[in-house]
């Protein structure tokens, strides 16, 4: 039988909306929803397909039998694997309370399902892989702005000039947003584009600046010295909304372009150029103020500097600027339900919320957990439960991850694949795929808000469950189902809509409620009360800043260059993989079976190193190494190389991946230890590795 | 007469590869045959900003197609509008098409051990649709063009 339903994709974490075919039970037909994305759709997208089919997914519960990591699994059912967690959960809490579990997610609009089970387990630890992420870009806009980095939509479609800094949208793709990209350049926009090397997204750039590794900060400092300079800004907005605006002009003083272009290794011309550029097209000029900014040591600040441009710009709550997300209340419908459960009154045991006050409180940072368990402190952690997050694969050093992990009786992977945190667990509960399982209505903000929900295409073909029927299952052993107030998804949908007046059959026409026709602005001369900020202003000296004893305005400190034959490790993604994710998906893993190392020409050639060698990576004060392909080119700069994130996959039964390529997180020996203290991510890009030649170039032809 | 073409607009293609997984998908091709290719030319820097252009190669149509008079079967075949397809029924995988192929376009599929190319995607052409790489493109970078009758 033939089947169409609307959904969500689920191959990387953008989500975009989908249209999915099947007949007799398979996929046939994905594309991008058409009333949003007009069929678009990435190569991930549509490889989705292939992963139902894919045989070395796990596909039943599976307990293991061997030592942590060996890899003996004993099939069991899904009774037999939720009475074995819930047994030790119990046995755990009994002994040790209930703060000792920890459970840490991807993140993302159904998070709420996760933090609702543990909060009500009884422990308020609670993280997710946001640290590796967007976390330096979240506090930098709620110190700023007093909202988060999903506090802004952008308007690319209708701005003149997107400035992105080492924002590679069209190989970290977002389809939404490269359609308005695309858009806004078709009618002669502007992109300028900086990282230390050639992407796709350079490629498509405007203007280019390849910069000296760890200087964004410096470029952003010398954009606002000649922006300020030439009284580009908007002096009424500042006015109106802004604190801190004459301590930037005496912070900024010294920091001018001359210097900034020195500082990056740039043209002092290009940077008033680009200002020149700027003067034009303001104030509808976009500065991203970063995804993945967990990179540099002073990534925070400068993602606090990317937000100051857009405040200098004026551009908040006005086409082709940043706007203010609008939810159901602005549209005068009620909100949906959504599971909850208040957080208990225990201190964390990463430190955020008693040790560390200027942090969100909600995901708190996963990497703080590691050392903390080692100490057992403040208390000891005996059970992790990971809910579709990899913290082997996210988070830098799996070898030291190990050690903490080695102090818990329970480690459970909830997940489609095995993960390298899974591989090493007690328990893995699979999931069904996106494609398979149904998932709890979202509320999707948006100048234009609307109600969205993934429904599965195809029913489950191996015996795997969706998470909310595993959270319900465990939940009702450990006497928190009251929380789950649901037998069948139905129930839960009903429940969530019951408020909105709704129905799921008002999903059927387009795959999502909408929850009005026009895109909602807000008064721009009555903007108060949207910054959350202690003074309701947006802070440039931020006061959650002062109080913590960190400055606002931190005085720029050149990046530390690599010692001779080293280089500083900065990783990236492809338009074709989703970190490791993917890596074993047959249909991509075709298309990328492996990463390369990218080495710049000159550096290249001092190490007697040419395109396609073998290179030998090696970890900083340490033993590990890996063996990879070289990618010869000038266009990166010399004191980096790069790789592609998620591959050097160590699990047998994931042959297209196994050992394929190489990880950048296992070359971070040591690294958990370098993060930010007042953005809260890890600096990932702050490591440095050692490149020779390898020897297993073949230097002769040996065969018999 | 060739009725259509895939026109690539270079400007808006991002060389993510998605065409050649929507291909595939469509078809339901296992790992090996990839029915069409995105290709770009080295980098090379214009005005400070790295460029390339991008190719997207699936199969020529030719209008005097060297794999359909060597098929010894008859399986591979020209329709009026132009499409060169194999028909499955008569395939038996001998692969002639490939070799007479200036551009060795035909692949191989190990799973049905037939030849398989690039049709245009005419089942839903054939029913107003546009091919799968076209109505599938992340950017909408490729265009279906039919052109006029002359
Ligand atoms: S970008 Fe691609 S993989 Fe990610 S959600 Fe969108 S279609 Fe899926
Ligand atoms: S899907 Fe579109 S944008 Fe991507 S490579 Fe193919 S033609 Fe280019
Ligand atoms: S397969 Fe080769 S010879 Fe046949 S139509 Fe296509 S391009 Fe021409
Ligand atoms: S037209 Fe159809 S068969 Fe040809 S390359 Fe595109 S998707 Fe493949």
């Amino acid at each position: 039988m033939k089947k169409s339903v609307y959904s969500i994709c689920g191959m990387c974490t953008v989500r975009c909306p989908i249209r999915v075919e099947s007949e007799n039970n398979q996929v046939t037909w994905i594309e991008g929803n058409p009333h949003l994305l007009d069929g678009a759709l990435c190569a991930k997208g549509s490889a989705g397909a292939a992963l139902i089919s894919d045989t070395e997914r796990p596909q039943q519960p599976l307990i293991r039998e061997g030592a942590r990591g060996a890899g003996r699994w004993k099939k069991v059912s899904w009774t037999t694997a939720y009475d074995y967690i819930a047994d030790k959960l119990k046995t755990i809490k009994t002994e040790y309370g209930p703060e000792s579990v920890v459970l840490s997610s991807r993140g993302g609009p159904w998070q709420g399902m996760y933090k609702t089970f543990i909060h009500a387990f009884g422990s308020p630890n609670y993280t997710n892989h946001d640290c590796t992420c967007g976390r330096n870009t979240h506090h930098a806009s709620l110190s700023i702005n007093g909202v988060g980095r999903k506090g802004f939509v952008y308007d690319i479609k209708n701005a003149n000039h997107l400035v992105l800094f080492g924002r590679n949208m069209f190989a970290s793709l977002r389809i939404a947003e490269n359609l308005q990209t695309m858009d806004m350049l078709d009618k002669g926009g502007k992109l300028t584009y900086v990282d230390v090397r050639q992407t796709m997204t350079g490629i498509k750039a405007t203007r280019f600046f390849q910069v000296r590794p760890g200087t964004d900060y410096a470029l952003a400092l010398g954009m606002i010295h000649e922006i300020i300079e030439r009284k580009l800004y908007d002096a009424d907005f500042i006015k109106r909304y802004v604190t801190g605006f004459e301590e930037l002009c005496d912070f900024i003083n010294d920091y001018t372009p001359a210097w900034a272009a020195k500082e990056c290794g740039i043209k002092e011309k290009s940077i008033t150029a680009f200002v020149e550029e700027v003067a034009k097209d303001s104030p509808k000029v976009i500065f991203h103020p970063g995804w993945n900014l967990s990179r540099y040591k002073d990534s925070f600040y400068a993602s606090r500097a990317l937000h100051i441009l857009n405040i200098l710009m004026g551009n908040i709550e006005m086409k082709g600027g940043l706007i203010i997300p609008k939810g159901p209340g602005d549209c005068g419908v009620k909100g949906i339900r959504s599971l909850d459960c208040p957080k208990p009154d225990i201190k964390r045991a990463d430190g955020v919320g008693w040790k560390y006050k200027h942090f969100d409180k909600g995901p708190g940072l996963a990497h703080l957990f590691i050392n903390n368990m080692i100490a057992e402190d403040p208390y000891p952690i005996k059970a992790w439960i990971a809910m579709r997050h990899d913290p082997f694969c996210g988070l830098p050093d799996p070898q030291q991850q190990k050690l903490a992990m080695d102090k818990c009786d329970l480690l459970v992977s909830i997940d489609t694949h095995y993960s390298e945190f899974g591989w090493y667990c007690d328990v893995i509960l699979p999931e069904s795929t996106y494609l398979e399982r149904d998932t709890p209505i979202c509320v999707q903000k948006g100048p234009k808000p609307r109600l969205a929900v993934r429904r599965k295409a195809v029913d489950p073909v191996f015996d795997t469950k969706p998470s909310w029927e595993i959270f319900k299952q465990l939940a009702e052993r450990l006497d928190i189902g009251s929380h789950f107030p649901y037998n069948t998804i139905e129930e839960l949908w009903d429940w969530q809509l019951e408020p909105t007046g709704f129905t799921m059959s008002d999903f059927d026409d387009k795959g999502f409620i909408s929850l009005t026709d026009e895109v909602i602005m807000y008064d721009r001369d009555n903007l108060d009360g949207q910054f959350k900020t202690p003074s309701g202003k947006i802070e440039i000296i931020s006061k959650k800043l002062d109080d913590a004893g960190l400055p606002s305005l931190l005085p720029y400190e050149s990046p530390e260059k690599p010692s001779k034959g080293m280089f500083r490790l900065v990783y990236g993604r492809s338009a074709v993989h989703a970190h490791g994710h993917t890596i074993n998906n047959p249909l991509l893993s075709e298309l990328m079976p492996e990463n390369k190392v990218w080495i710049n020409k000159r550096s290249a050639a001092k190490l007697g190193i040419n395109d396609g060698d073998l290179i030998d990576v090696i970890a900083q004060g340490s033993s590990y190494s890996g063996t990879v392909h070289a990618h010869v080119t000038e266009f990166i700069h010399p004191e980096a190389i790069y790789m592609v994130h998620g591959f050097g996959r160590q699990i047998p039964l994931q042959t297209r991946a196994y050992h394929a390529g190489i990880s950048d997180q296992k070359l971070m020996v040591g690294k958990l230890d370098d993060w930010d203290k007042a953005g809260g991510a890890i600096n990932l890009c702050e490591a440095f590795v050692a490149v020779r030649r390898s020897a297993r170039n073949p230097k002769r032809r040996v065969e018999l | 007469m060739n009725k259509y073409m895939i026109h690539l607009n270079t400007k808006r293609c991002i060389g993510c590869h998605g065409c050649e997984v929507h291909c595939k998908a469509n078809k339901g091709l296992p790992v090996g045959p990839i029915l069409c290719e995105i290709d770009h030319k080295p980098l090379k820097s214009i005005r400070g900003v790295p460029k390339t252009e991008f190719s997207f190669r699936s199969c020529y149509h030719c209008d005097d197609p060297f794999c359909v008079p060597i098929c010894p079967t008859g399986a591979m075949q020209k329709r009026e509008d132009g499409i060169v397809f194999v028909d499955f029924d008569t395939c038996i995988g001998c692969m002639a098409c490939q070799g007479a192929c200036p551009w060795q376009i035909p692949q191989h599929n190990p799973e049905t051990n037939k030849a398989v190319k690039c049709d245009y995607c005419m089942d839903r052409v054939d029913q107003g649709l546009k091919p799968a790489c076209v109505s599938k493109c992340t950017t909408h970078a490729l265009k279906f063009v039919t052109l006029e009758e002359m």
